[in-house]
């Protein structure tokens, strides 16, 4: 079963890109991989490779669970389905 | 899967098993170098193992210097060693250190005889041995005389998101039988020090990891101009979709699945708390980790790359894993287990570990790893600061 997203974590409110990049609009499929089990979700924005995806919408301060864990801190609103990187989230560390 | 109850291996003297039989060469400094190499040049079968230091060290930095040597020494894939250094006392330190073990183990000093002597003398000692070592056969051993190290390098998205996973798959279905695990990368932890932290199995074990990566942080503070918020992640993090150095700590923490670590060992310390997962204070960087890794008595080393660390290490066998498939595509000779199926979801992680622990099994019986057909040895000492 192919997938365009994988997500680590039940918890996570990203997930990541497999696929060279999806575009806007398009029906993604995802897979959660901490229980084997699917979901989808439409997205706003071209997201290469490797880059984050949001599953639900995010504000200001929120933080973003990966792994599970808290990887960071939202600086600037984010709607589901928008990519999710260094413009709108930065470290909590510094 | 099932997983098997054994692996073919070679019995020591002290009652540990090793996946290989190596007969070494091993100098004290750097100058013994080549006498070493002119062994091992000579007598077939046995290998150098040449490095850069060893000369005016001095307190803890020296100690960690003996404590590499004496370690590789007692690695139980080494079944003898020959050791050469320049001068007598230090020479007989390092012997007399591995003999504890109960392997054969000779030392010769150069000073007083030369390299040519010393040579010819250690040449003759050094065939004895391998031809004394040739005649081991591998015997069934438990599985938990596996003692497996784990260390990741090159990493990119796809390690986060599946070749480390993977390894932490293999580490929950392992630790339960009876395995030594062992992860290191003080500072690759940065980011995810107190989620590590929480991981130590007593509050003795947590605390020692808090203090030994404070100590890390505070000499980064000390020598930085500035925070590492422009290095970690890199710029070639941040391209590859890495945002934060906590959600690339927390990356490579994957690799130790849900195990809570007993102990925090230093530099090269042998692990004395029994089986299960310690966490060693060492640098990220590869060859140095696994070098000490292996002067601790790790006897087999699981390597998940992304865009393909080629790292080997001249007694403990490198498995290398990724999860990229243009790396397989690129450079395949450098990889031991091809999970890339996981990002196309052909492959789940329970999938993907049993095939990890399928190739762990194959190396530790015999099959050589593709660092050791390619001849990949790096043997690298850890130096903590400028000698004397």
């Amino acid at each position: 079963m192919a997938t365009d997203i994988i997500i680590h974590d039940k918890k996570d409110n990203v997930g990541v890109v497999v696929i060279e990049k999806i575009t806007p609009k398009q029906d993604c499929a995802c897979w959660i991989m901490e229980d084997d089990s699917s979901t989808n979700i439409q997205s706003v924005d071209e997201i290469p490779l490797g880059h984050k995806i949001a599953m639900v919408d995010l504000k200001e301060g929120d933080t973003i669970l990966k792994y599970g864990h808290d990887i960071g801190k939202v600086v600037k609103s984010i709607k589901k389905g928008e990519h999710v990187h260094v413009h709108n989230v930065k470290t909590k560390k510094w | 899967m099932e997983i098997p109850k054994s692996f073919l291996g070679y019995k020591r003297e002290n009652g540990r098993a090793g996946t290989r039989n190596h007969v070494i060469i091993l100098p004290v400094d750097d100058i013994s170098n080549a006498c070493a190499e002119a062994i091992a040049n000579n007598i077939k079968g046995t290998i150098a193992l040449p490095h850069s230091y060893g000369r005016l060290q001095f307190g803890a930095d020296l100690e960690l210097h003996f404590r590499t040597m004496i370690g590789t020494g007692c690695n139980p894939n080494v079944a003898a060693v020959i050791v050469i250094g320049i001068e007598p006392k230090w020479t007989k330190k390092i012997v007399d250190g591995i003999a504890k073990t109960g392997k054969p183990v000779e030392g010769f000093h150069i000073e007083r005889t030369g390299d040519i002597g010393t040579t010819m003398k250690a040449s003759k000692k050094a065939q004895e041995f391998v031809m004394w070592a040739s005649e081991k056969q591998r015997e069934e051993c438990p599985l938990s005389d596996l003692w497996i190290s784990v260390k990741c390098g090159e990493s990119d998205t796809t390690s986060g998101l599946a070749a480390n996973p993977t390894v932490g798959n293999l580490m929950d279905k392992l630790e339960p039988l009876g395995v030594h695990l062992c992860f290191g990368e003080t500072s690759e932890l940065t980011g995810a020090e107190q989620v590590c932290a929480n991981r130590g199995a007593t509050k003795e074990a947590s605390d020692k990891f808090m203090k030994t990566w404070s100590s890390y942080n505070d000499f980064i503070l000390k020598e930085a101009t500035d925070d590492l918020s422009e290095s970690q992640p890199t710029a070639g993090n941040i391209a590859g979709g890495l945002t934060t150095i906590e959600e690339k700590a927390f990356g490579n923490f994957q690799k130790i699945g849900n195990c809570k670590f007993i102990d925090v060992l230093e530099p090269a310390e042998e692990p004395t708390k029994g089986k299960g997962l310690y966490f060693m204070d060492t640098s990220s960087a590869a060859a140095e980790c696994v070098t000490l890794q292996a002067a601790a008595g790790f006897n087999i080393h699981l390597f998940p790359t992304g865009q393909g660390n080629i790292v080997g290490n001249p007694i403990e066998p490198v498995v290398k894993l990724t999860a990229n498939p243009l790396t397989v595509k690129g450079m395949g000779e450098h990889i031991d287990c091809d999970v890339s199926k996981i990002l196309s979801r052909e492959m789940n992680l329970s999938e993907a570990g049993d095939e990890l622990i399928k190739t762990t099994l194959r190396v530790a019986n015999g099959r050589l790893t593709c660092a050791e057909a390619l001849g990949h040895r790096e043997f690298v000492m850890t130096k903590l600061y400028r000698s004397a």
